[in-house]
């Protein structure tokens, strides 16, 4: 099978006053019909200039992006324009015509068809009935929340009867509660008109809720892809790791080889010293054993604790128990 | 002092004065419209970025608007007698304010396309819309409140220019308060005539601000 969108070696580079800035470096992807692809990276890693490649909203520099069999680059301006109308396109902040009411929103893009008016009207307010507003087709945006002002836009995309839909940030304004009700509709399109979804987020919540596959964008590069499933079960990069944990690394096995010996009088045992060194570190530690014993009449808890591989951070670690009050001591070959 | 002849004189005066603001702003955005227009989209983040096009328009408002109004007036003078066939008058006058107008006109106009938000511009682009159609469906619709609170302020200006050009051969209040106030200094008259001039630039004032309201549609 054909996919719908093939990007392939892709290259986008920005002119700026400080030099080049790399937003894409070789990205290639395949994107299949019926897809909800989800494409994710922290701010600035360039998923949002990658999805502009997309619909040539932004030219790349050197690669091709084929849409809809079509290579996007070889096209006229007018057959672009054309080519766009099979992809439609919503936004982080809706990108409404302000000064035109809901129902005149949905229709411009008929309009740009160059549809009748009246045909163009009822068409609206049936695709205001899909995203569940048409109540509201005499309303102004500036009197919609922001979860109708992007339904607004959906209603608007629909018009233009795409095969592709792009979303930018689509539901980073958003509050969760109304986040989860457009992604659900997003599935409905997905489902019922059969259109291809491609999600740019930073949150790996969206892309969990509605996505099938996924690919992660870090500092323009591409640099792992698949299905959610598959990604979620063995991520291999780190950059997916930090994703899916979101700002932790989990460590799976702690692989260093240095323990230390702890030993809590009673007037320590009130800080948690262990729990605010793992936050201050943002490292865990491994607690090899624990126990408390009766010295003379007074309780003494001690504890070992393997310290992370890194030499400098386990030097750190010291220094903040020994800073903690503690009786440290370093273990040799505990483990 | 105030007899049928002035009272008579200074009725004729405000209707030249409306004549010499209303039809050199009107002239102004036939010419200034568009220049505006241009110098927004062919911008380097505009719709279609033209370097050439757009220096050579931003060299042209420049000179033109760097010209205090009263010394282009009289550098026009020539160009005004070929046109209007004499330089002095209320039909004259059109000539010099229009030119002064336009430019002027044309900055205004790019500062209220400019405002208009880039992503409901990209929105439009990722529809399939072409240059004609996000101009006149996205640009100027939706920074219509914009373009009329400016033109308000245009108004206001030419008006201004209007009463400026009395000490060099135009009618008008302007021209009134000139020559009794300055050469004859009845100064009762001239404080008349700028009396009315303050109620003019109210009235345009309260005309502009009422419409913008009326066709701004982002209120909740």
């Amino acid at each position: 099978m054909e996919p719908i969108i093939r990007i392939e070696h892709l290259d986008k580079t920005f002119q700026s006053k400080e030099g080049e800035v790399h937003a894409l470096n070789d990205v290639s992807l395949d994107i299949f019909k019926g897809d909800i692809y989800g494409i994710i990276g922290m701010s600035g890693a360039g998923k949002s200039t990658l999805v502009r490649c997309l619909n040539f909203l932004e030219r790349p520099t050197a690669g091709n992006v084929t849409v809809n069999a079509q290579e996007l680059a070889s096209l006229s301006e007018r057959e672009l324009r054309e080519a766009r109308k099979d992809i439609g396109m919503i936004f982080q902040h809706f990108n409404l015509l302000m000064q035109r009411s809901v129902i005149d929103n949905v229709c411009f893009p008929m309009e740009i068809a160059g549809l009748k008016k009246r045909e163009a009207r009822e068409k609206a307010m049936e695709y205001l009935k899909v995203v569940g507003l048409e109540e509201k087709a005499r309303a102004y945006p500036a009197q919609l929340s922001g979860g109708q002002k992007q339904r607004v836009a959906i209603a608007r995309v629909l018009a233009s009867d795409p095969k592709i839909l792009l979303c930018d940030e689509a539901t980073s304004a958003l509050d969760p509660q109304t986040t989860k009700s457009i992604l659900q509709l997003l599935r409905q399109i997905n489902r019922d008109y059969g259109i291809t979804i491609v999600v740019i987020t930073h949150e790996m919540a969206v892309v969990q809720e509605i996505c099938s596959h996924v690919a992660i964008i870090d500092h323009g590069n591409l640099v792992e892809h698949g299905t959610v499933e598959e990604i979620f079960r063995a991520p291999k990069s780190r950059e997916a790791r930090r994703l899916i944990y979101q700002g932790y690394e989990r460590v799976t096995e702690m692989k260093g080889k240095r323990c230390v010996r702890i030993v809590f009088s009673e007037n320590s045992s009130f800080e948690p010293v262990i729990g605010n060194m793992v936050l201050a570190f943002k490292t865990p530690v491994n607690i090899l054993y624990a126990n408390t014993r009766d010295l003379d009449g007074v309780a003494k808890g001690e504890m070992v604790l393997q310290l992370p591989e890194d030499e400098i951070l386990g030097d750190k670690m010291i220094a903040y128990l020994t800073g903690a009050k503690l009786a440290v001591e370093e273990l040799k070959d505990y483990v | 002092m105030f007899d049928e002849k002035v009272i008579q004189m200074i009725i004729e005066g405000i209707g030249e004065t409306l004549y010499m603001t209303l039809l050199p702003t009107f002239l102004g955005y036939v010419i200034g419209m568009p220049l505006g227009i241009l110098l927004t989209v062919t911008d380097k983040d505009g719709i279609r970025p033209n370097a050439a096009v757009y220096k050579v328009l931003d060299f042209i408002s420049n000179i033109f608007r760097s010209i205090p109004f009263l010394i282009l007036l009289i550098l026009l003078i020539p160009l005004t007698r070929l046109i209007v066939g004499r330089s002095y008058g209320s039909n004259a006058m059109v000539v010099p304010l229009t030119i002064a107008a336009a430019p002027y006109i044309g900055r205004m106009v790019e500062s209220s396309l400019k405002e208009v938000d880039h992503g409901v511009i990209e929105a439009a682009q990722s529809m399939g819309a072409s240059t004609w159609t996000i101009v006149f469906k996205v640009l100027l619709t939706e920074a219509r409140t914009s373009l009329i609170v400016n033109a308000t302020i245009v108004t206001a200006t030419i008006l201004g220019y209007s009463a400026m050009a009395g000490t060099v051969g135009a009618n008008g209040l302007g021209a009134i308060a000139v020559r009794y106030g300055y050469n004859r200094y009845q100064a009762d008259i001239m404080i008349v005539t700028v009396v009315l001039l303050v109620v003019l630039v109210q009235i345009l004032q309260g005309i502009g601000m009422m419409l913008s309201r009326k066709f701004d549609r982002r209120r909740t």
